[in-house]
């Protein structure tokens, strides 16, 4: 059976989700939300820990019912049909699926029968996934051995087992290194280019803005925007002036001299000393400006320069705060912040 | 977005199979996560230990240790007074795994995934219990072996011995729906590893497993007495060695159908909730 004709029935949206809010207790982790996946597209599900991405997955998947609101799967309402979105699904997350003591193939043979799938076809869909993963000399041993990336690499695999239409990923390269999280990136474009509908949550806005077609921010529950990744770049508009000051101490000085160039408030990471401002269609002469002004006040700085706005840009426009502030260190992004340090 | 217009969509019908098909996948599941669960297990020196050494050393430890100090009065001596009282013992403390396998479960998101699969969700509770009771059966086939070695005996015939492998066998499956309980509510394999088993210290030895209760202080004889694991394990040496049956057959009876009753619901709906 391929993919195409297990949703040969449906030509609407593969994810349909409408008004859903789900609390916990007092605790109100999904306050509304809306959004539709096209077949075939990638949605990049973006918001800071906490934000209720994981819930939304977790409806979506059927974990989890939602307290008001409607979501389908593939035209499957993921309350009144659960056992019909299940069939139509793969997940794979943060924490990863796997069990140690078996073997790669062991594992992905396991997730063949719990699919249901006939012994050759579940064989021969284990071989081709440990081939396609890179997993081939590592088939036969425990995955205790395995390193972080392949573990990941073998999570999703298992999710892939049974040619899911609609493929789940929550936050896929969380605690990864920077090398296996682009080896991650690889995997993924590979999967969408091969027509699966993918669903993606992450903090990280460079991970939203490498992969999905389309983004949507939430925070504190709500949508607080949707779009492509150029359409939210736009919308904030214009270049961004970026420097880092060399002694730290300065920070405030060096800020209030250019303040006035920035539309709304210059962006200020203390931790680094970096500060952006958001400079509009002024780009090079507010450049200059910038660069007169910190010299008249003696401040040292490095890397000033003028640059596209990145999606952390546009997150700290949305909602005044970075996407990554609880971000925890271990993090790829914040040894990448932490790298700028002097 | 172009929900607004979406809100028409109408989501497809989606019948559930027959209820012959549903019981005939959620057999097959069982049995898969049966075998996956004998395999971790198998492949898991903690749990080999727990299993087969440590009560290999119990046997040796009360037969050759303290057996000498402890007077007791059935045929054959202590030996034979010891070995119904270590094999529910070590029927209980199988369970440990039930409790440990959960929680890891839970915690590491694989129970998630199995959950947001088109599978029977009562298979991983069910295929639990099968495996967990394959694993006591050789448990208590192991600890009988070691037995025999060390001078066990049975003294009332071969019915009563197989009935009695089979009361260890099911005490040792029920307090697993107890363990099952405890590691789906703790959901933290460190908490469970630490002291998710405390319980089980004073059920085993404040019993009739290793000591005679006439030797304890009054206080403690009142608890020791009355406490499931005694009345199981006196049913087991009556049915080992010969004395009366019904009285402790019918109060083990009522005390584990009690637990499963009590326990079995509560493991289900943490389930459910975790």
């Amino acid at each position: 059976m391929t993919r195409a004709n297990r949703v040969r029935d449906w030509d609407g949206p593969s994810i349909f989700v409408e008004d859903v809010h789900k609390s916990f207790g007092d605790v109100q982790a999904l306050g509304g939300i809306d959004f539709v996946v096209e077949r075939g597209k990638v949605l990049g599900l973006l918001g800071p820990n906490g934000a209720g991405k994981t819930t939304a997955v977790k409806i979506l998947t059927t974990l989890l019912t939602p307290d008001r609101g409607r979501a389908l799967v593939e035209g499957r309402d993921v309350v009144r049909a659960p056992s019909a979105v299940r069939e139509l699904i793969g997940l794979a997350g943060q924490s990863t699926a796997i069990q140690e003591e078996l073997t790669g193939r062991e594992n992905l043979e396991i997730m063949g029968r719990l699919y249901h799938l006939a012994p050759d076809v579940r064989q021969r869909r284990a071989t081709e996934l440990l081939e396609r993963f890179d997993l081939v000399d590592a088939a036969d041993r425990p995955t205790r051995g395995y390193s972080g990336g392949m573990q990941r690499r073998l999570d999703l695999a298992l999710s892939l087992v049974a040619l899911p239409s609609v493929l789940f990923l929550d936050e896929p390269t969380t605690g990864l290194d920077p090398r296996s999280r682009l080896g991650m990136w690889d995997v993924i474009r590979e999967l969408v280019s091969a027509g699966t509908t993918l669903l993606l949550t992450t903090q990280y806005l460079d991970e939203a803005d490498a992969l999905a077609d389309e983004i949507v921010v939430i925070d504190h529950g709500k949508v607080i925007a949707a779009g492509t990744t150029s359409e939210l770049k736009n919308r904030i508009g214009g270049d961004v002036v970026e420097f880092v000051v060399v002694e730290r101490e300065r920070v405030g000085e060096a800020v209030e001299a250019v303040q006035h160039l920035s539309e709304g408030e210059a962006n200020v990471d203390l931790e680094t000393a970096r500060v952006s401002l958001r400079v509009g269609e002024r780009g090079s002469q507010a450049l200059v400006d910038s660069v007169r002004r910190l010299d008249a006040l003696g401040v040292n700085t490095e890397g000033l320069g003028l640059r596209r706005p990145s999606l952390d840009d546009v997150f700290l426009a949305l909602t005044g705060h970075g996407a990554e502030d609880e971000v925890p260190p271990q993090s790829p992004a914040g040894r990448r912040a932490g790298g700028r340090r002097h | 977005m172009t929900t607004a217009v979406l809100s028409s969509l109408v989501a497809l019908d989606a019948p559930n199979p027959p209820v012959s098909e549903r019981i005939r996948l959620g057999v097959m599941d069982t049995l898969t996560l049966t075998r996956r669960d004998l395999l971790i297990w198998l492949r898991n020196p903690a749990f080999i230990f727990f299993t087969f050494i440590q009560p290999v050393m119990f046997v040796l430890l009360f037969r050759y240790v303290f057996g000498g100090a402890i007077p007791v009065h059935v045929p054959g001596g202590y030996v034979n007074f010891l070995m119904p009282g270590i094999i529910a013992q070590s029927a209980a403390f199988a369970s440990f795994g039930t409790a440990i396998a959960l929680a890891r479960q839970l915690q590491k998101g694989v129970i998630d995934r199995f959950r947001a699969m088109p599978m029977a969700r009562s298979a991983v509770l069910l295929g639990r219990l099968v495996s967990d009771t394959v694993r006591l059966v050789l448990t208590v086939l192991i600890i009988l072996a070691v037995g025999y070695a060390v001078g066990f005996r049975f003294h009332n015939g071969v019915v009563p011995a197989v009935l009695m492998v089979i009361l260890g066998v099911v005490f040792g499956v029920v307090i697993c729906t107890v363990s099952a309980f405890v590691g789906l509510a703790i959901k933290d394999e460190e908490s469970v590893g630490s002291f998710g088993l405390v319980w089980l210290f004073p059920l085993t030895f404040v019993s009739a497993a290793f000591v005679p209760v006439h030797s304890m202080p009054g206080w403690l004889q009142a608890f020791a007495k009355n406490q499931p694991v005694t009345i199981v394990i006196d049913e087991m040496r009556s049915l080992a060695l010969g004395g009366p049956l019904t009285m402790h057959a019918w109060q083990s009876a009522v005390w584990l159908a009690g637990i499963v009753a009590v326990f079995v619901p509560l493991a289900v709906r943490s389930y459910r909730k975790a």
